[in-house]
């Protein structure tokens, strides 16, 4: 099976400064790909390269098997792209704007798919609306109904909940969930790292241009983040047991408590069996284990300082 | 839900007329701007040549000056109007960001081109036909040849629409693109023989004004209405073809390779 998205070896600078690098992927059909970064990564470059806006310097890029410079009236058609900044037409209704915006990808007006939308995205009471008369929500919901009118096969949603209340956040993301149950392809970039991480099946992290991490959200996670032992004793401690050097251990609290850093690939057993051995008076303990955005900021951070 | 992955039929030939609805639903929202305010100006210059002046004065042997002067008022109507939405849909497109919603879609350039030419010339051609109408209180006119007149109104309209193009891709801010309609566009017009023939030009001015492109589109049309020109109606229906095809090719160079429209 074709990828829904493949790029290879993309590279693009402005005024010899480069935006991306040798960037290469694949996004699988049918998934829900991840792309981060901090401001400035790449990611929006690389997403306007997919979509057309952005000339591609050198490298390659298809979807669903097509070359998207050679064959990219048949590319463009299989793309629904919600861009980052919002883009309306304020001399137009949203009814007149979504009518007008199917016929732009060559196919014919589809009356019970359009109305779905609208029922989905709750744009019934607005479609008589000129769009400077939306709320920035209702602009939100009517560019999602613009880049799925055409019924595409991979959406592209570049921060589509940028500055958008948490209400609307859940049910836009409940509505991308369903729209991929249905068969669609989605590539999303966010700030909101929680949200990439419940929604993504692979996550790719980019910085300076770079991929840094290409992997299942899942094991990114696992493999990366870290998980912290933190034990409350019943007296202070003067010096850390050297035995515990392995687990990066330091103290806080006037030295009653002593936090540990539990390995990623072993069991904790061993940790166990020392911390009996040590007799340390333990009254308590807790475990932490960070997420996607402590992973996101050791890798860029690391990115920024090499 | 019934599904989101499953598209219609493909017509490539479909994107076109979206597109062209769009373009002329835009000017046709802001009418009292686009079509109104151009009418306005037209009527005012044929009540200033035809009611005042129009009888008392003549250049052109046989005819009064509002006879010889509206078929340069109704050209420049078509003309204006033409540039201007090209120029203004397309500029604002860019400056507010509205192009990339077409950039990402699959509308060829030929289609691009073709669907903002024809609303520039239906806006150009409304507001030719109107000034002509109202030209009709001032005075009476020969048509000689309508057919010539309507080919030579509607090679100034698509001209001037892709130099509209060309402008709107090239402009940088708004003071930009009111500078090609300000110091070239209306200088060209005005000393292309709008309101006065080439021809009563002392040396070397009416040599020089045969060098203004402006001036084989004015005449060819007021040839084709009068029956006389400056000069004869094949050699301003070659040259306003010629650069007709030359702008026509500069545009779609430019919006086929994305120049200035691609980042």
């Amino acid at each position: 099976m074709d990828k829904a998205l493949h790029i290879e070896n993309l590279s693009k600078s402005f005024a010899s400064v480069p935006a991306v690098k040798n960037l290469s992927f694949d996004i699988e059909q049918g998934e829900i790909f991840g792309l981060l970064g901090p401001n400035g990564a790449g990611k929006s470059t690389t997403i306007n390269m997919v979509s057309g806006i952005t000339r591609i310097d050198s490298g390659r890029i298809s979807a669903f098997g097509f070359d998207n410079r050679s064959h990219y009236r048949k590319t463009r058609r299989m793309l629904g792209v919600v861009h980052q900044e919002i883009v309306i037409d304020n001399f137009f209704t949203v009814a007149q704007a979504l009518n007008l915006h199917a016929g732009y990808y060559g196919v014919e007006d589809d009356p019970l798919w359009r109305q779905e939308l609208i029922d989905r995205l709750d744009l019934g009471p607005h479609l008589e609306k000129v769009m400077i008369k939306l709320s920035g929500g209702m602009k939100r919901r009517f560019m999602i109904a613009k880049a799925l009118i055409h019924r595409p096969r991979l959406l592209i949603l570049d921060e589509p909940t940028a500055g958008v209340d948490v209400e609307l956040r859940h049910s836009l993301w409940d509505f991308v969930r369903e729209i991929n149950r249905n068969g669609t392809t989605i590539l999303l970039t966010t700030h909101y790292l929680e949200e990439a991480e419940q929604m993504c099946d692979r996550i790719a992290i980019m910085n300076h241009g770079e991929l840094v991490a290409l992997e299942p959200t899942r094991d990114l996670v696992r493999r990366l983040s870290r998980r912290t032992l933190k034990l409350w004793l019943d007296s202070p401690l003067e010096s850390i047991p050297t035995e515990l050097e392995t687990y990066h251990p330091r103290l806080e609290g006037n030295g009653r408590q002593l936090i540990l850093c539990l390995p990623t690939d072993s069991g904790v057993s061993e940790l166990l069996h020392q911390l009996s051995s040590l007799h340390l008076g333990i009254k308590d303990f807790e475990t932490e284990q960070s997420g996607l955005e402590d992973v996101f900021l050791q890798l860029t951070r690391s990115g920024r300082n090499s | 839900m019934s599904g989101s992955n499953g598209q219609g039929v493909y017509k490539p030939w479909l994107p076109f007329t979206p597109l062209l609805r769009k373009e002329v639903l835009r000017f046709w929202r802001v009418a009292s701007q686009t079509l109104l305010t151009p009418i306005i100006t037209a009527s005012l210059y044929l009540f200033v040549f035809g009611a005042t002046l129009g009888e008392r004065i003549s250049v052109l042997e046989g005819f009064n000056y509002a006879q010889f002067v509206i078929p340069g008022l109704i050209l420049m109507g078509v003309i204006n109007n033409s540039f201007a939405n090209c120029s203004s849909s397309l500029f604002m497109s860019r400056y507010l960001g509205g192009i990339v919603d077409l950039l990402v879609t699959p509308v060829s350039p030929s289609q691009f081109i073709l669907a903002y030419t024809l609303a520039a010339m239906l806006r150009g051609s409304l507001v030719g036909l109107v000034t002509w109408l109202i030209s009709t209180l001032f005075a009476e006119m020969p048509w000689t040849s309508p057919l010539l007149a309507v080919l030579m109104a509607l090679l100034a309209s698509v001209l001037f629409a892709q130099f509209g193009l060309i402008a709107a891709i090239f402009a940088k801010n708004f003071d930009t693109l009111s500078m090609y309609s300000n110091f070239l566009l209306l200088p060209l017009i005005y000393l292309g023989g709008v309101f006065y023939p080439i021809s009563i030009l002392p040396a070397p001015w009416s040599n020089l004004s045969h060098l203004n492109p402006m001036f084989y589109l004015i005449d060819g049309f007021r040839h084709a209405v009068l029956g006389v020109g400056d000069t004869s109606f094949a050699v301003s229906f070659g040259v306003s073809s010629l650069m007709t095809v030359v702008l026509f090719l500069w545009a779609a160079w430019l919006i086929g390779t994305g120049k200035r429209l691609r980042s």
